[in-house]
């Protein structure tokens, strides 16, 4: 994975003394709230329900050993011993204090780690696909290129007050595994009929109160014009998105009222003048780059033989391994959704666990999902049941992976200032209804996912399931919408109808799940019978 | 009643004004009528707290109890973590919150 060289560590470094300055001078008085939150809020730090939130960048969720071996200490030592992983690939800590903030980012920067550009109107961190570098169905790493990004768009002085966030993913691979379309920009890594590398741009992509799928507005631009026709996506948004309406502020309303059409046409006159200025880093950058990527030296010859007489290994196998590109090896999902659970939290003790086992295990590396899980991306199939046993011994062994169990949910109400409903009650109550293994694997493949506001960080929009907490003067009120995925068939789920409290929203899903079971043919998923049967049997027995 | 809440500088604890000072124990809020915008300015000015707004609460039985959910479970903490509250050996402390 990639190193920094000398400065990003100096950018870094820099970072942390400015502002553990700026942390001095507001204890002391010299800064007001209103002159410190702008300069909180660019090293990530929050106010949330309870105290100061902390949110970590994790760039395209990758993670070395000894990353995750220092996230699990600070929780122990500055925070109460659990960090929550979010579904944008990074970590929250929920109960910082401000004078402990520089210490935590100096912890964080010796390891090749910062908060910045985790809140603001500023690109945010970039997001990747979980598997990459491991992935059977992959046609190139995409981190080199996200890494790329990355290194652009930090600090990048003409984008750090952009009318609102921004957020990029890049993949490389038809299935899409980082819900590429649903973000402002989403780079699909393709390769053209001349069998050359290149980008394909998809834009005005989002959730949040206006969700919109982002459409491709270029098939192919050359590796040596990526940073170039990112910028000029950045620069038409910059200047014509809307700042008068922090509603309709995102890139994804200019689209729209634009169109697409001329929204790229836009951004190709904008392209045309940039090529002329040579602002794209040399290819050697990114020829600098990839072989941070390269492959861990893979056991040869490796065996591909499992034994699965252990009937729960068994289980977690078939719901939590994917098809690795090398002979012998598989990627594991560690899922962080226990029956009953809070998704995403881990305890310090589990964090530091997974990081002991990943560099023993997974050539010292592990990767955060947009889905709130840990991926071990190289474990030799000999290695499997080691590994298995060791994390079921500490909770970690739950096999639900992309089943209903696997549930996606915002902080919401319980940690978020934002929202408007609590979600981790409700994905509780949800896992403790479908908890057997039996169900599940009835029920078979149901992303279901939980926001508790209208922002939609718990992706409600693109569920197979989606259920949205709102506030109905006071009382909390869920909506249940159908239909969402942020796959390759990216979609947007439709609401059903009036919305429930929170037992009547768990007997809701359990009647679209019936639905579903009564209706499905051959080896439709729950999203497939859906599309095939429309809404109004459902509609019919949830509301009857 | 009107209680006055805000968020300790140096923690980010959630706080309530007592009249005379700052409790992280939402039965110690007083009743601040009138006077809350006075006081915020004069503890904001002061660096005790930021953040800090009124709400509409109710003295009851049990305690003083804020009107919205929002700030009953800033109250006592996160209803999902029991052992994080400020009453964390009290099974019955969080029957209030919802």
């Amino acid at each position: 994975m990639y190193k920094y060289d000398q400065y990003d560590q100096q950018m870094v470094d820099t970072r942390v003394e400015e502002f553990r300055d700026q942390v001095r001078r507001r204890l002391s008085g010299e800064l007001t709230e209103e002159q410190f939150r702008p300069l909180r809020l660019q090293n990530g730090l929050y106010l949330q329900l309870h105290a100061y939130m902390l949110r970590v960048a994790v760039p395209y969720g990758t993670l070395s050993s000894a990353q995750m071996k220092v996230l699990g200490d600070i929780a122990d030592k500055y925070d109460r011993g659990y960090g929550h992983f979010t579904t944008r690939q990074n970590i929250q800590y929920n109960w910082i204090k401000l004078e402990d903030t520089p210490d935590i980012l100096a912890d964080l920067a010796a390891v090749e780690m910062h908060a910045i550009q985790t809140s603001g109107n500023c690109i945010r961190n970039i997001s990747s696909d979980q598997y990459a570098g491991a992935a059977a169905d992959e046609i190139v790493d995409p981190r080199p290129y996200a890494e790329l990004l990355r290194q652009w768009s930090s600090f990048h002085p003409e984008f750090l007050t952009l009318p609102r966030k921004f957020k990029i993913a890049v993949i490389a691979s038809e299935t899409d595994r980082a819900a590429m379309r649903l973000h402002d920009i989403g780079i699909k890594m393709v390769k053209n009929d001349a069998g050359e590398i290149g980008c394909q741009f998809y834009v005005g992509g989002g959730m949040g109160r206006t969700p919109m799928i982002g459409p491709m507005i270029r098939e192919f631009v050359p590796l040596d014009q990526l940073i170039t026709y990112s910028e000029a996506c950045l620069r038409v948004y910059n200047r014509y998105g809307r700042r008068d309406n922090k509603y309709k502020a995102r890139i994804k309303i200019l689209v729209h009222e634009l169109g697409k059409e001329e929204y790229t046409r836009q951004v190709e006159e904008e392209f045309a003048h940039l090529l002329t200025q040579g602002i794209e880093p040399p290819l050697a950058e990114l020829e600098r780059i990839k072989p941070y990527f390269d492959d861990p030296a893979f056991e040869a010859g490796a065996s591909d033989d499992l034994d699965l007489s252990d009937p729960d290994f068994r289980l977690w196998v078939e719901r939590n391994t994917h098809a690795h590109k090398q002979a012998g090896y598989v990627i594991a999902t560690v899922s962080l959704k226990p029956v009953g659970g809070i998704p995403g939290d881990a305890s310090a003790d589990q964090i530091r666990l997974m990081a002991d086992l990943a560099k023993e295990y997974s050539f010292d590396e592990l990767r955060v999902t947009h889905a709130q899980n840990i991926v071990f991306p190289h474990v030799r199939k000999a290695d499997l049941y080691t590994v298995w046993q060791k994390l079921d011994e500490a909770g970690l062994g739950t096999a639900n992976l992309d089943s209903v169990g696997d549930i996606i949910a915002c902080p919401g109400l319980d940690y978020c200032s934002l929202a408007n409903a609590r979600s981790i009650p409700v994905a509780q109550k949800i896992s403790e209804r479908f908890g057997s293994a039996e169900k599940q694997a009835e029920i078979g493949e149901l992303k279901l996912k939980i926001s508790g506001c209208i922002n939609a960080c718990g992706h409600h929009h693109a569920g197979h399931i989606g259920i949205l907490g709102v506030d109905r003067k006071g009382v909390e009120n869920y909506q249940l919408l159908l239909g969402g995925s942020e796959g390759a068939d990216t979609s947007l789920g439709k609401i059903t109808g009036p919305g429930f409290d929170e037992d009547g929203i768990v007997d809701a899903v359990e009647k679209a799940t019936n639905v579903y079971l009564a209706n499905k043919q051959g080896e439709e998923r729950f999203l497939d019978t859906y599309r095939r049967i429309g809404m109004d049997p459902f509609k019919e027995a949830i509301y009857g | 009643m009107k209680i006055l809440t805000g968020n300790d500088l140096k923690t980010g604890a959630v706080t309530w004004w007592t009249g005379v000072g700052w409790s992280l124990d939402v039965n110690d809020a007083a009743d601040v009528g009138d006077n809350g915008a006075a006081v915020i300015a004069r503890e904001e000015g002061a660096q005790n707290v930021f953040a800090a707004y009124v709400i509409d609460g109710e003295k009851t039985a049990e305690g003083v109890r804020p009107a919205h959910i929002k700030d009953r479970i800033r109250a006592l903490g996160p209803t999902v973590r029991p052992d994080l509250t400020l009453k964390p050996s009290d099974p019955n402390a969080l029957n209030w919150v919802i």
